[in-house]
């Protein structure tokens, strides 16, 4: 099964939840197949079925709930502010954090911030990519990695302060 | 620490810039130490992030589960005639593949057999003795075939004619016994292979009647009561015609 387990994956870090990942996906598969006609051959299988997930998990209850609790950004705002830098020399330290606090840091993140996070360094997806899966232009995929690389920045440098107390 | 370029740190990692991009900015990382130390930890967060993700993993009753499902709601094969199209352009290329190899081949088979008469031809003139049978008389000639050859044939009267016969002697070609007989037109030397028209010849594709050139040398071919007749010579197409109209006369008696 083609992308069975990326998709799953991406689902449980939605859902946070396994029965709901699983719903998820079984949900996908199946308006995947009901709608694979309207698939255009030449055009990127992975980001249609991951765009499918997506819009599937923000209809859903919990995805609803989520996404209202997120200020929504303005992305043609969002497209111009890049983020300042914040690295510090403490950023080094940040990729040694054990998978569990990167884990829980990504957990922290806002859905669209943790989403983009997970499609670009999870899933290797090219900016294109994540610009299909999302509807969103590539400026605005660019600038919210950079935001969102921010926010996990901040996060695991609040974590390794903390520990250094 | 601010720098402009740590702007593009994010597209440098995720390899998204383009060719020059990536130039101007590997030039500037070896000049900048902040960048420097910010690309080199963004790039190891990043493959921190990567292994940290791949973290949940779906049961095997989860995906037997999702595997039924996809058996259940795959629209069912049906049996259409799509294919016919591109299976018929299949087909015809395949055909006109073959015929053309066909037509390759039994040119390249043709052209062979012909180089072989001329080559026969040429033996002959090289060789001390190029006939076994020397007369310039056709009723002395012909009869040395009787007994030799499955065939028999008629030789034209050349009085009057330009042509002056030398000789004749046994040859074989395509596994299969013939006459040669070597005839003179203005110090030219020409051959005439007579044999049973065989499948083996007619695969040839001389058709009932052709002319030929293979090594500088003119080769008239065509078929009269069951046999196969080539002239050839060195002599021009002129004098191989005469000859020919000469030997096809005769045949016809």
């Amino acid at each position: 099964m083609p992308l069975f387990a990326s998709l799953y994956n991406f689902a449980h870090w939605l859902t946070q939840n396994r029965e709901e990942a699983e719903d998820l996906v079984q949900e996908t598969y199946v308006k995947g197949l009901k709608g694979f006609s309207s698939f255009q051959q030449g055009t990127n299988f992975r980001a249609w079925m991951y765009r499918i997930l997506r819009n599937t998990f923000l209809t859903s209850r919990t995805g609803l709930k989520v996404s209202s609790t997120v200020r929504l950004e303005d992305e043609e705002h969002e497209e111009r502010v890049m983020p300042a830098t914040t690295d510090t020399p403490e950023s080094l330290l940040l990729a040694r954090l054990d998978q569990e606090a990167i884990q829980n840091a990504i957990q922290q993140l806002p859905i669209h911030f943790r989403e983009v996070i997970l499609l670009c360094d999870v899933e290797e997806m090219s900016y294109q990519e994540i610009g299909d899966t999302l509807a969103v232009p590539i400026g605005t995929v660019m600038s919210r990695i950079s935001r969102a690389r921010k926010a996990l920045r901040d996060l695991l440098a609040e974590k390794v302060r903390g520990a250094s107390k | 620490m601010s720098c402009d370029w740590q702007t593009r740190l994010d597209s440098y990692i995720d390899a998204e810039l383009s060719a020059a991009e990536l130039a101007q900015m590997e030039d500037h990382l070896r000049s900048c130490p902040d960048c420097a130390s910010a690309a080199l930890s963004r790039m190891q967060l990043k493959r921190s992030i990567h292994s940290a993700g791949r973290v949940y993993t779906p049961s095997p009753e989860f995906r037997l589960k999702i595997r039924q499902t996809i058996d259940v709601k795959k629209p069912k094969q049906r049996w259409t005639l799509d294919w016919l199209p591109a299976f018929g352009v299949g087909v015809v290329v395949v055909a006109l593949l073959l015929i053309a190899v066909g037509l390759w081949s039994q040119a390249s088979h043709r052209q062979q057999a012909l180089g072989e008469l001329a080559d026969l031809h040429v033996s002959t003139l090289a060789s001390a003795s190029p006939v076994d049978v020397i007369s310039s008389d056709r009723h002395t000639v012909k009869p040395w075939f009787q007994g030799k050859l499955p065939f028999t044939f008629n030789l034209p009267e050349l009085h009057g004619s330009p042509f002056t016969l030398v000789g004749g002697r046994m040859t074989y070609f395509e596994q299969s016994p013939g006459a040669q007989l070597l005839f003179e037109v203005r110090k030219h030397q020409i051959s005439v292979f007579i044999f049973q028209d065989r499948a083996e010849l007619s695969r040839l594709s001389l058709g009932s009647s052709s002319v030929n050139r293979t090594m500088a040398f003119t080769i008239e071919s065509w078929t009269e009561g069951g046999l196969r007749y080539f002239v050839v010579g060195d002599a021009g197409a002129e004098d191989i015609h005469a000859l020919s109209a000469l030997l096809k006369a005769a045949a016809k008696q």
